[in-house]
């Protein structure tokens, strides 16, 4: 690992991320299951991290604050998808639905 | 952008292809437990990626948090909620049709962007990078040097979270 220092193409890892955000929004914007939706941001959320472990290298001063900024992605999505599903089984528990199309109280 | 055909390179394509094949089969099953399934796939992609980049914490943070709990964490919902539901196909309706061409369009804007960009490639090696120490010890030292009140706050936000969740989650009173 020291005597090749970074071997793959940023632009590649850039596009895999950009790629992976795509599909995400994707899905977060046409699914109709909840949780889906919830999982396709964790998957938006994720290709974010990606961008960051990538520019933690590159720069004028390479550091590694990229990388502890991702661990402090990883747990504000940790606490997100905790409080998301527990608001999901509230619902559930209510109004026996767990589709986006249901969620219309607020809606008018 | 001269192309060298390493083993790490070769091996970031496979990893790379097959995470996008996990993210492509999540949007086309229908069954809600397999979406889950293929997530978890993509997860543990995203965590070899951080391998091969030399970030060996955030690896094996991203399996422990992201494939681990996470996924978990998710199925656990499904199961409790109407563990049978299934996506219906994909259908032309105005609002799918508009969700897909802003998704294509944000890509390919996406990825002109990237392309037309001289990236500089990363002169420093990892273990540079991590000053001599391996690579947990040396986020370690960063984390508790130069961002101690971030980690304190973080650490709030997550008990504030895992409380609210729980009385979220709880059975109340005077639901009955």
């Amino acid at each position: 690992m020291g005597a090749a220092p970074f071997p793959v193409p940023t632009g590649s890892l850039l596009a895999l991320g950009a790629l992976l955000f795509c599909i995400g929004l994707f899905g977060a914007l046409t699914k109709r299951n909840l949780i889906i939706v919830l999982v396709s941001i964790e998957l938006m959320l994720n290709a974010a991290n990606i961008n960051l472990v990538t520019f933690s290298r590159l720069g004028v001063a390479p550091s590694l604050s990229g990388q502890v900024f991702s661990l402090f992605t990883m747990t504000v999505a940790a606490a997100e998808i905790a409080v998301g599903l527990a608001l999901l089984l509230a619902l559930f528990r209510l109004r026996k639905t767990s589709e986006v199309k249901d969620l219309n109280i607020h809606k008018w | 952008m001269n192309f060298v055909w390493s083993w790490p390179v070769i091996a970031f394509y496979i990893i790379a292809l097959l995470t996008l094949c996990c993210g492509v089969i999540m949007l086309s099953v229908r069954k809600v437990i397999y979406m889950a399934l293929t997530i978890g796939g993509v997860f543990i992609g995203a965590s070899a990626l951080y391998f091969l980049l030399g970030a060996d914490f955030v690896g094996v943070a991203q399996i422990l948090i992201y494939a681990g709990a996470i996924t978990i964490l998710i199925m656990f919902a499904i199961m409790l909620t109407n563990h049978e539901a299934t996506e219906p196909g994909f259908k032309w309706s105005p609002k799918n049709i508009a969700a897909a061409i802003g998704s294509v369009l944000l890509a390919v804007v996406l990825l002109l962007a990237i392309r037309s960009t001289a990236w500089p490639t990363a002169t420093t090696s990892q273990t540079a990078l991590d000053g001599g120490n391996s690579n947990p010890m040396a986020i370690g030292l960063v984390m508790f040097k130069g961002y101690a009140i971030p980690f304190e706050l973080v650490s709030i936000l997550l008990i504030v979270a895992l409380v609210g969740a729980v009385i979220l989650a709880k059975e109340r009173k005077e639901d009955e």
